[in-house]
């Protein structure tokens, strides 16, 4: 596979979220403001880059047995690390953020680029493929972002465009909005690609050797 | 007592784990087709929980606070989750065939659940007591378990349904999920009233 490609496919025809329905929660809880799924979406790319690197470095020390515990390890040290990071230059962000910020380490696209991915590839290519999943999540947060704040809150980055005329919706940035909002992102994207979202999702290898394989909505969507 | 109850009802009710924290997504999306496997992963969920509770407090209070190495719970946590895990599963197998043969499928998908590391780490952020965390624990599974199976029941009513193309599948369940959700918002202020 061409490193072009390698890096273009998780942008926008594997989109680990809006095509293959990976990293559900962080998409839906961090997402009531733009910024927040930018942030989110950045700290989410590092700690994917920094574990591809890694994991692909020593993927002839791991044994196999044993390797979903490493890989864990492995990135729960990037999250930290990330924690570190933003504790001290963001700290907004950080607060924003809270505990999604550490359950990173459990975000199931890290630990299926890991397995499908970064255990079988080239560092360079591992970190293209880390860029390309990342900056895809990245843009997936940063629209159900938009369309929350902008609808919920009447903003965008946080500056005001109703001018006191509209009253924002405020349904959107509680939880039931997050749910709304992805299940219409997910039917918009579904009507462009004119069903080869779906298709693409049972095709593509993203899934099955999965660690959360059957656990995920992902998952059963392949199975069918 | 009282004190236990509000967390309790709040975990199970008010700020049910699914539903407004958005923790434990995946499985509540995949495994709630069916109420059977519904309640598996739900009780599953709930015993890994209150395990892991169990496990990772005295090891934050015990090993890392004393030490000044607060930074590690993430690291720490996630390895006693997915250690606990793997024990649980052997100990099934071994001693326990047949709830083996119930829970053992969805023991290995739990250590990835993002509920189960959340709620070890809450109970650190808020900072409960042990008995607190514990009962937090109880109430975030149980609380869990229920959305689980009421929203096994909306699916069956969604497999009948007939929903313009782009939406079948995966968009109407989330659409659902959303008014599932917003019932739940319903809950908000009910502790105190009932407590207060």
């Amino acid at each position: 596979m061409k490193n072009r490609e390698i890096f273009l496919r998780g942008l926008l025809k594997e989109n680990p979220v809006l095509v293959m329905l990976l990293g559900t929660c962080p998409t839906l809880a961090v997402t009531t403001m733009a910024l927040n799924g930018i942030g989110m979406g950045l700290a989410t790319t590092f700690v994917l880059l920094g574990s591809n690197v890694v994991i692909s470095l020593l993927k002839r020390v791991i044994p196999k047995e044993v390797r979903l515990p490493c890989y864990i390890v492995i990135i729960a040290g990037f999250v930290t690390l990330v924690g570190f990071l933003l504790e001290r230059y963001l700290p907004a962000l950080n607060q924003a953020l809270g505990l999604f910020l550490s359950l990173i380490t459990v975000n199931c696209i890290i630990l299926g680029r890991a397995e499908m991915f970064a255990s079988k590839n080239s560092v360079g290519k591992s970190a293209l493929d880390a860029l390309g999943m990342g900056f895809g999540f990245t843009l997936a947060l940063f629209c159900m972002g938009a369309v929350r704040e902008l609808i919920g809150a009447g903003t965008i980055f946080g500056i005001d465009i109703t001018f006191g005329v509209l009253e924002p919706m405020l349904i959107f940035i509680l939880p039931a909005g997050g749910f709304f909002v992805f299940g219409c992102l997910i039917a918009l994207v579904n009507r462009l690609t004119k069903g080869r979202a779906a298709e693409r999702r049972s095709q593509a290898d993203g899934c099955a050797g999965c660690p959360a394989a059957g656990a995920c909505g992902g998952c059963e969507e392949v199975a069918k | 007592m009282r004190e236990m109850m509000i967390i309790l009802v709040s975990a199970v009710l008010v700020d049910n784990f699914v539903l407004t924290k958005f923790m434990g997504i995946c499985p509540f999306l995949g495994v709630s087709k069916k109420v059977d496997s519904a309640a598996g992963m739900g009780v599953a969920v709930t015993f890994v929980m209150v395990m892991a509770t169990l496990c990772t407090y005295p090891v934050y209070t015990l090993l890392l606070v004393p030490f000044g190495l607060q930074y590690l719970n993430t690291v720490s946590f996630i390895l006693i989750i997915a250690l606990f895990v793997q024990l649980v599963e052997i100990i099934l197998r071994r001693f326990v065939p047949p709830l083996y043969q119930a829970l053992g499928i969805y023991l290995p998908l739990i250590t990835t659940n993002c509920a189960v590391l959340g709620v070890t780490l809450l109970n650190i952020t808020e900072e409960y007591t042990f008995a607190q965390s514990v009962v937090n624990a109880l109430g975030a599974g149980i609380g869990f378990t229920i959305a689980l199976l009421l929203f096994a029941g909306v699916r069956r009513r969604l497999e009948a349904a007939n929903p313009p193309k782009p939406f079948s599948g995966m968009p109407i369940t989330l659409i659902s999920a959303a008014i599932v959700s917003l019932s739940f918002l319903g809950f908000s202020g009910v502790v105190e009233n009932l407590f207060g």
